[in-house]
């Protein structure tokens, strides 16, 4: 397990270090400027001596050879660079907002799970039953939800009509102000979950073992525990996976929503004012996050399926 | 039995007034919730290296600056100085400093701080955004070259007493009231954290922030205004989206929220909403600037036709829901050189036709204009005028850019028009100079205008020591530019704060309505917050 368990961490290199470039050579070719973004607010005016200093101290009139040279140099010893905005170090920026996105995320992703696995999983024990249907209406309803107005219709109903929970913000970080975004953020990856595993849960029923298995005498529920749910989760898990790495980043709108200070609402602020290393911080972040987690699936379907072997 | 009842009436009516009075008199104690709706964040807690108007929301209550804004008077005042003397040249000012400005960490202001801060904002290898208001003193732009360590032009009597020169006959407080000037403890900034541990000579002092949420600050006991502040906290919440506001808001979870148009309408016809509405006009001007260099725009009867096609009153009124007051000229109404007897283009598409034609465009044109996708001076607007000035000839092609790019736009001269919102005030002649001929289009000229006639005014006006002489000669150039109209007077913003029955204080600013005076802020018992 070690030795698959190295070469997948060094295989993660090569893959951030492509979206390092990418994002550099992005920024660079992408009109406006952070100097020219101090003004975005319409209420602001900056003189242009003091425009050019800022440039000189950003190093923004440097080649961008140059400066992707001196960005991959301090990268690689672990130093994501000066905020433009703030003038600090990039990563004390970002510290401070990745445990409130790694609770979003986890939460909003418990709440998916927890949900939409069991919907999935009854109806296709019950495919073509009222369970069946009603489940995925609710599943495909999720899925074209917007985040935005659904975030704002929760708001509505739970905090100003029914007044059981704050409708915005972080609080002292507790459990109450963390439902409704986590809710939100949760319904796109539980309608997901619902149908992929309806999908996976039918296709391992129809299968040749399962028959055999029911021929030789064994109960369904025997059936149902032994045989279909370790083969359906292969797929399902694959799905959670994905959906959870790529939450960190999808969690823009939530978190703007509700003013949640996550990493996403953090990356579209700087993008908007050209704070091009807090954006290449964030972005290395998320890709990053997104890379383990499904390096993490991997290593777990030598769990689950005795079957499957990296060599 | 009636003498009673009589006496019940009196007892009653007594504690009736008592009431109303002590509704009046402010409170001390409870927390003041504010919203910070501009962006997602705060840029950063040190005022000197951050110009945005979200960040000065905060540094109201941390900072203070030599001078402050009288909402009350709508005048400068004198904020860390007592008394000022001028020489007869208008050049040197002699300040008073207060001897009882205290940082939060309980050191007693001196003049060293003055010269400290506005020696640190010259320095040339930071790009400080505040040393557009620094070099108006001698010596400043020396040390922002590298050339001085010091600014001559700041000199220290004694420990309270500053004197100041001047480059140029200008009003200083009109550059030293700007946030990000604001006067800040030595010791404190080269500590080397201070942007998450700001010091300053506020009511309030720093106790906490969660990045993109919010920061929360305490009364300062020992601020120099005596009682005050009155409240024991301030939260100043980061709350960018307009419809998460109106929730928390009408949720009572929040004291204050700027309201966009959509959210005015709603809360001028609700019967209680409507009773805690303050609003302002801003010295905003949202205007089309129109680049010369586009043939068309070389013709001041070609600009002025645009002002005439337009019926500006209808689109305020039906798109902007009356959240804005149409423009006249450059100058907002609240500037003392505001010409209260013009009268704004009227709607006339027949006059524009007819100037068009005189310009040799009986046919009309087309043009680009570049826009960004703001609800109030963006798209929106564009997509309305465009039927206005399709009816006299003009073809307008909208090209959407992010706001970002505008100003890039707008400075690199790459536009035929722009359609934005400028910043108009306090100070009519800095604001006027935008127009100067020698203004460089990277410093706001974006029209590159060049009028002999209105550069003389201004040049008289700067040389001006008499103010309504000054107002006057501003008054004359500002009506100039309604004569040449290098852009289309779109309208002056109305900013509109919703606030709760309970909180008490605010000020009508014009200068930008979310920034609150905190120490005159209060909030009375029925506050849900503790």
């Amino acid at each position: 397990m070690l030795p698959i368990l190295a070469r997948r961490i060094a295989n993660i290199i090569p893959t951030l270090a492509a979206v390092v470039a990418l994002v550099f050579v992005l920024f660079s070719v992408l009109p406006g400027s952070f100097v020219s973004a101090m003004n975005e607010d319409g209420r602001t005016t900056i003189d242009p001596a003091v425009m050019e200093r800022m440039r000189k101290e950003m190093g923004l009139d440097d080649p961008v050879t140059t400066r992707f040279a001196k960005y991959v140099g301090h990268i690689v010893v672990g130093d994501l660079g000066t905020s433009f905005r703030t003038r600090e170090p990039v990563t004390k920026l970002i510290s401070p907002r990745v445990w409130p996105s790694l609770k979003l995320v986890f939460a909003a992703m418990c709440f998916a799970v927890a949900i939409g696995v069991p919907l999935g999983f009854i109806a296709a024990l019950r495919p073509g039953s009222t369970i069946d249907t009603a489940a995925m209406v609710g599943a495909i309803s999720g899925l074209s939800l917007s985040q935005f107005w659904l975030g704002l219709m929760l708001m509505y109903l739970f905090a100003l009509q029914l007044k059981w929970l704050p409708s915005f913000g972080y609080g002292d970080g507790g459990i109450y102000h963390l439902i409704l975004p986590a809710i939100a953020l949760g319904v796109g990856p539980m309608a997901l979950l619902a149908r992929t595993t309806r999908a996976a849960v039918l296709d391992v029923l129809n299968a040749d073992f399962v028959r055999t298995a029911r021929s030789k005498g064994m109960t369904e529920t025997r059936v149902v525990e032994w045989h279909v749910l370790r083969n359906a989760l292969v797929l399902v898990i694959t799905t959670i996976g994905l959906q959870f790495g790529s939450l960190m980043g999808a969690a823009v709108v939530v978190e703007k929503l509700f003013a949640w200070p996550g990493v996403g609402s953090l990356l579209v602020d700087s993008v908007f004012q050209r704070d091009i290393p807090t954006v290449q911080g964030c972005i290395l972040l998320i890709v990053t996050f997104f890379l383990l987690i499904n390096m993490l699936i991997d290593l777990a379907y030598v769990a689950i399926d005795p079957r499957i072997r990296y060599g | 039995m009636r003498k009673l009842a009589w006496l019940a009436a009196i007892a009653f009516a007594i504690s009736g007034v008592t009431a109303v009075q002590a509704q009046d008199t402010p409170r001390r104690g409870g927390t003041i919730r504010m919203t910070a709706p501009y962006a997602a964040s705060f840029g950063s807690l040190d005022p000197h290296t951050t110009p945005r108007a979200q960040d000065d929301i905060i540094n109201k209550a941390l900072q203070r600056t030599l001078y402050n804004w009288d909402t009350a008077n709508n005048k400068l005042v004198l904020e860390l100085a007592k008394s000022v003397s001028v020489s007869e040249d208008g050049l040197t000012y002699t300040y008073k400093l207060r001897d009882d400005a205290y940082f939060h960490n309980g050191r007693k202001m001196t003049a060293d701080d003055l010269i400290w801060s506005y020696t640190r904002i010259m320095d040339g290898t930071k790009g400080f955004p505040a040393a557009r208001y620094v070099r108006i003193l001698k010596g400043a732009v020396d040390v922002e070259k590298g050339q001085a360590k010091e600014i001559s032009g700041l000199k220290k009597i004694d420990d309270f007493t500053l004197q100041m020169t001047l480059t140029d006959r200008v009003e200083p407080g009109y550059y030293f009231f700007a946030g990000s000037t604001a006067i800040l403890p030595k010791e404190e900034v080269e500590k080397g954290n201070f942007a998450a541990n700001p010091v300053g000579l506020g009511p309030f002092k720093f106790k906490e922030h969660i990045p993109g949420s919010r920061v929360v600050a305490e009364r300062w006991d020992k601020f120099y205004k005596p009682g005050m502040p009155y409240a024991d906290k301030l939260e100043v919440l980061i709350m960018a989206e307009a419809a998460a506001r109106d929730v928390a808001f009408r949720n009572k979870e929040i004291d204050t929220s700027i309201l966009g148009p959509a959210q005015y309408v709603a809360y001028r016809a609700d019967p209680q909403l409507s009773k805690g509405i303050l609003e302002v006009p801003e010295m905003f001007t949202r205007a089309m600037q129109f680049n010369p260099t586009y043939k068309p725009f070389a013709d001041k009867r070609v600009r002025q036709a645009i002002n005439y096609a337009i019926d500006t009153d209808l689109i305020i009124k039906r798109l902007v829901k009356d959240k804005a007051y149409r423009a006249v000229s450059w100058l907002p109404p609240s500037s003392a050189a505001f010409d209260k007897t013009m009268k704004p283009y009227a709607f006339d598409p027949a006059k524009a036709k007819k100037l068009l034609a005189d310009a040799g465009y009986p046919n009309g044109f087309e043009f680009e204009l570049s826009t960004s996708q703001n609800e109030s001076w963006g798209l929106p607007i564009v997509e309305a005028i465009i039927p206005y000035l399709d009816k006299v000839g003009i073809k307008v092609k909208p090209k959407m850019v992010e706001v970002t790019v505008l100003t890039d736009v707008a400075m690199k001269g790459e536009h035929q028009a722009f359609i934005g919102s400028n910043l108009t005030g306090p100070d009519s002649l800095a604001t006027l100079r935008c127009y100067y001929s020698k203004t460089p289009r990277t410093a706001c000229n974006y029209t590159t205008f060049n009028n002999p006639e209105f550069d003389k005014l201004l040049d008289e006006a700067g040389a001006e020591g008499d103010m309504a002489k000054r107002n006057d000669l501003l008054r004359q150039a500002n009506n100039l530019l309604y004569e040449e109209a290098p852009v289309w007077f779109f309208n002056y913003n109305k900013a509109v704060l919703a606030y709760q029955p309970w909180i008490h204080g605010l000020q009508a600013n014009p200068t930008e309505i979310t920034h609150q005076y905190p120490e005159y802020v209060w909030v009375d018992a029925t506050s849900p917050a503790k």
